[in-house]
């Protein structure tokens, strides 16, 4: 080892907690870079490999009912490999204990042979045995959410007809890792899916001989979208719902955009530490070197040339990297898999996979050794740039002046210690400000990282209180008259009915479409309300749609533009429709229309398919009673239930993030707090020295130095607010959000918390450093030079 | 009289100081040979400091010409006053300058490891009598043998020149005489030409030529008759 070199390690013994400090923002920077993306890949490999072993299908259709034969003539559509054919049915379930009223996705399935398509993985229990009227087997994530056992007997309307059935088995398919109605929301506790024996399904629906919903496996490098085409002309005759490639299939897209956030999460904030600890590595280098200036200049004198020297500096940044860095792959590797555990259980994966790849370390050692560099090299610039000469004499003592303050005359409102402060500041105007972009960052980390749940809440309050308001939605099997408003209302507990229409469509704009419904609402709705994102109202115009803002983009229409809307049901109206304008709905994919001009658009008479209900909540039980016992109501939503099973299900993910960002937050704000306070220390040990000989108290004294740091903190943090909302935004903006558009919502506890944290990491640093300042050697440090 | 080591022409220094110009050196001419113990004397200001770095290859002249041996030193970029300073010349400094993380034998070995025909440590050190202390950081010795590591380092290359500005600047009486002494020896001993600035007069009796500087210029030369030995003189 070379004596240089000895001084290298002596030097970094000496700045340890430094050199620790630097390297934990580091670590936090890779860690969660490479935990995000290592979660990122390998949930897609889980996905994709979850995919072919199961064999998903790439094509879903539903009809209302098509003949067998058909199975052949859809066979003979280019590019399709394999087609499955099946009966679904959704009908009413109840289970002993349950008052609001369940949905079950029923559907056949023959347990003789290995299907084709969405294989099932038994997750526990058994399968039924071939052939066994009412033994079912049902969806994992239904059973847990639900808390029953094997063997648990439920109830279900088929065809009009209560059937008892059994749980035998528990499963898990590719085609529910998102179990939902149909809305964006994961629905595990209310909606539940069967599998049961195929012909006892049938049969128990007429469908002998038929089916009504189709899967579709396509050729390698076949065209997803020509299948779909040529699907839907076949099914068209028999009802058909129009098919949807697997990109809109509503569980693969939900995952799809979970697993894209984590992309997101991966890039932007680890980019804010590796930016961060560029910048303490460059103040705490411009320290070093300033502090060496007589060892450098001696170097020099020596004949070492400024090569060396700067190498010699470029190894200490290189050090804290390194050590960063391995810790940094220590955490992302610990962090990854704990993100990808609890996404597997949560999405309910068949197996754990968990992979860091290579490239990922290299790349994460990459940018942080550029950050480290980056901040390194205007310090180690300084290096190459001081004479020996200039060196060897002493710096020149720093130039002070008064204060903007002083100078307008008012010298008087300030202590002599205030005065210090302030000039200190105000002579290193780049440095305080570096100290508070630190901070600053470490504070809009804490907010981007957790306004999630308030952007939640505030979404959740928006979408259920006044966009949503009914408290019970009925959905009907068929469309009834209008009249039917009276009949509901009727029922025990009911204080309002509002009556809706929903046609499931498909809309096309040139070689784009999107299948979705046209819905309508009573000119005078209150139940049910359409508010764009700052919550004001729209209503559609006569005679035209009203598109949410993204499924115009996602057309490529705009006001004033025609789409052909083709009617899925009823008469299967095909025609054009003139889009009246766009509104920036935080949910949904949806094209509005009033009721009448829908009906007419139809060619059908005053009907209705839903009906939203204001209800008594005392008189709510005997209300779903009753509605349980009319055939007529198919699907009815308790609103409530919904708002409590979304709530739990992003507790828990919400909480984790949250204590990770916030520990992360805290290692930036101690880095940078740390860091400041140890170099205004060192370069100031004489100056607090001297002040101690003249009779300073340590209090008197520490208040000189931190108070500084209290005044830069006090500064960083409503910066790091602003930045925070900031950062926020660009969260928001850089994330897939095709169903949920997640509003720009922090809340005042969230401000709160994220000052909180810097304040007590702010507070920790002070103890540490006021620890040196009482034990500051005053005669020694008067005896040295500098 | 052998061939000079050093030989200056015209030298002139001019320092920019925020608005304001500094003449450090206003035309210096100047000769020195080998083996030659010379005391630069002067005021503060006179640019005693500026001269003598200017002949180790860490300054630069404003305008004027230097050159050691058949090294021209004036119009050198940094790469060649570096080699220049790495193979030639050793500096001594008034606050030693060591490198406080590094005992005193690595301190000297910052030197061993780069120089073509070093002296190891240990010779340097005990050289200056400091063969005992070798493992010292510079914390644990006093001023004194801070200064001998110092020079130990300085020699530690065999150097042609020993450059020292205010060696005994911040040392008592007694320690100074020391140091000094040691450096007398390395002159009178490996040959080296020496040049010691120094505020103090009476170090002058030690030199074979005693330069004058004052406002930037060269005012006086003597010869000592009789070189004292460090023993002999007193202030």
């Amino acid at each position: 080892m070379t004596s240089l070199d000895r001084k290298l390690m002596r030097d970094l013994w000496s700045l340890k907690t430094q050199v620790v400090s630097i390297a934990l923002v580091i670590a936090c920077g890779i860690g969660g870079f490479i935990g995000s993306l290592s979660t990122y890949s390998s949930l897609v490999w889980s996905r994709g490999h979850y995919y072919d072993t199961a064999r998903f299908a790439h094509v879903f259709a539903t009809a209302k009912r098509a003949p067998a034969s058909l199975t052949q003539k859809i066979h003979a559509i280019p590019g399709v490999s394999e087609v499955e054919t099946r009966v679904v049915r959704d009908s009413q379930l109840s289970i002993p204990g349950v008052t609001p009223p369940m949905i079950a996705r029923l559907i056949g399935y023959d347990f003789a042979r290995p299907a084709g398509m969405n294989r099932l993985t038994l997750k526990s229990g058994r399968w039924p045995a071939p052939g066994a009227k009412g033994e079912v087997v049902v969806n994992q994530r239904f059973l847990e959410a639900r808390s029953l056992k094997l063997g648990q007997h439920m109830n279900v309307l088929l065809n009009g007809k209560l059937e008892r059935l059994q749980l035998v088995g528990t499963v898990l398919t590719p085609e529910y890792i998102y179990a939902t109605r149909g809305g964006g929301m994961p629905d595990d506790e209310w909606f539940a899916v069967l599998w049961t024996d195929a012909q006892a399904l049938a049969a128990a629906f007429n469908m002998e001989g038929a089916f009504n919903s189709v899967l579709l496996r396509l050729q390698r490098g076949a065209s997803s979208e020509a299948a779909v085409e040529a699907l839907d002309r076949l099914l068209e005759p028999y009802g058909g719902f129009g098919a949807v490639g697997r990109e809109d299939q509503v569980s693969d897209k939900i995952l799809t955009q979970e697993i894209s956030q984590q992309r997101v999460f991966g890039t932007v904030l680890p980019a804010i530490f590796l930016l961060v600890a560029a910048f303490i590595l460059n103040v705490v280098l411009h320290r070093q070197v300033n502090a060496q200036r007589g060892e450098i200049a001696a170097l020099k004198a020596l004949g070492y040339d400024d090569l060396a020297i700067a190498w010699h500096y470029l190894k200490f940044a290189s050090v804290i990297v390194l050590l960063g860095v391995a810790l940094g792959v220590w955490l992302g590797n610990w962090l990854g898999n704990a993100m990808t555990g609890l996404y597997t259980d949560f999405f309910h994966f068949p197996e754990f996979h968990y992979r860091l790849e290579p490239w990922l370390v290299l790349a994460g050692a990459g940018a942080a050794l550029g950050a480290a560099f980056g901040g390194a090299l205007a310090a180690i610039r300084g290096v190459v740039r001081l004479r020996a000469a200039e060196a060897l004499r002493p710096p020149a003592p720093a130039a002070f002046r008064p204060l903007m303050i002083e100078r307008l005359g008012y010298a008087g409102l300030l202590t002599p210690a205030q005065r210090m402060i302030m000039r200190n500041l105000e002579r290193k105007p780049l440095r305080a400000a570096t100290t508070v972009a630190g901070i600053a960052g470490s504070v809009a980390i804490l907010i981007a990282g957790t306004f999630w749940s308030d952007a939640i809440e505030w979404f959740m309050d928006v979408q259920f209180n006044m966009v949503q308001r009914a408290q019970v939605n009925v959905g009907f099997a068929e469309p009834v008259p209008r009249e039917a408003r009276w009949e509901l209302a009727r029922l025990p507990g009911v204080k309002q009915v509002e009556v809706t229409r929903a046609i499931p469509v498909r809309l096309r704009a040139g070689h784009r479409s999107y299948r979705t419904a046209l819905i309508a609402l009573a000119d005078d709705a209150l139940l049910q309300r359409i508010l764009d994102a700052e919550l004001r109202e729209a209503k559609p115009a006569p005679g035209s749609v009203l598109l949410t803002t993204r499924l115009a983009e996602r057309l490529g229409v705009a006001p004033g533009d025609e789409v052909m809307a083709e009617l899925l049901e009823g008469k299967r109206v095909k025609s054009w429709l003139r889009v009246g304008g766009t509104v920036r709905e935080l949910a949904g994919m949806n094209a509005w229309m009033r009721l009448e001009d829908l009906n007419r658009f139809a060619r059908e008479g005053a009907v209705v398919s839903g009906a939203g209900l204001l209800v008594d909540r005392a008189q709510e039980g005997a209300l779903l009673e009753r509605l349980k016992q009319m055939p007529a109501a198919a699907v009815v939503i308790v609103n409530r239930t919904l708002v409590d099973t979304f709530r739990e299900t992003s507790a828990k993910n919400v909480l984790f993030f949250t204590a990770i960002l916030s520990a992360f937050a805290a290692t930036i704000a101690v880095g940078v707090v740390y860091n400041s306070a140890r170099i205004q220390l060192a370069e100031r040990a004489w100056e607090l020295a001297s002040l101690r000989v003249l009779g300073f108290t340590r209090g008197e004294v520490s208040v000189l130095l931190l108070g500084e740091l209290a005044l830069e903190i006090a500064a960083a943090i409503p910066l790091g607010f602003a930045a925070g909302y900031g950062l926020a935004a660009l969260l928001l903006a850089l994330m897939p959000h095709e169903m949920i558009e997640f509003p720009l919502i922090i809340s005042r506890p969230t401000y709160l918390y994220a000052g909180a944290v810097v304040v007590a990491a702010g507070v920790v640093s002070a103890l540490i450093v006021r620890n040196r300042i009482d034990n500051l050697d005053m005669v020694g440090v008067l005896k040295t030079r500098e | 009289m052998s061939e000079p080591v050093f030989r200056a022409r015209a030298l002139t220094k001019v320092y920019r100081m925020g608005e304001s110009e500094v003449h450090a050196l206003r035309g210096v001419d100047l000769e020195i040979h080998a083996g030659e113990f010379i005391v630069l004397l002067g005021p503060s200001g006179s640019g005693k400091s500026t001269l003598l770095n200017i002949l180790g290859g860490l300054d630069t002249p404003t305008t004027g010409d230097v050159r050691f041996l058949e090294h021209q030193l004036t119009g050198a970029d940094e790469a060649e006053l570096t080699r220049y300073r790495r193979e030639h010349v050793g500096f001594v400094f008034q606050f030693y300058n060591l490198i406080p993380s590094l005992t005193a034998r690595e301190n000297v070995a910052l030197v061993t490891d780069i120089a073509v025909d070093p002296m190891s440590s240990a010779e340097a050190l005990s050289w200056v009598g400091l063969g005992e202390r070798l493992d010292h950081f510079p914390s644990q010795l006093s001023g004194g043998e801070q200064q001998r590591v110092a020079i130990a380092r300085a020699i530690a290359k065999r150097p042609q020149v020993l450059l020292c500005d205010e060696p005994t600047g911040a040392l008592d009486y007694e320690t100074g005489k020391l140091v000094l002494e040691v450096i007398a020896k390395i002159n009178a001993e490996l040959g080296t030409t020496a040049m010691v600035i120094t505020h103090n007069a009476a170090i002058s009796g030690m030199a074979d030529r005693v330069l004058r500087l004052g406002n930037g210029k060269i005012v006086g030369e003597e010869k000592p008759e009789r070189k004292l030995t460090p023993a002999e003189i007193s202030w």
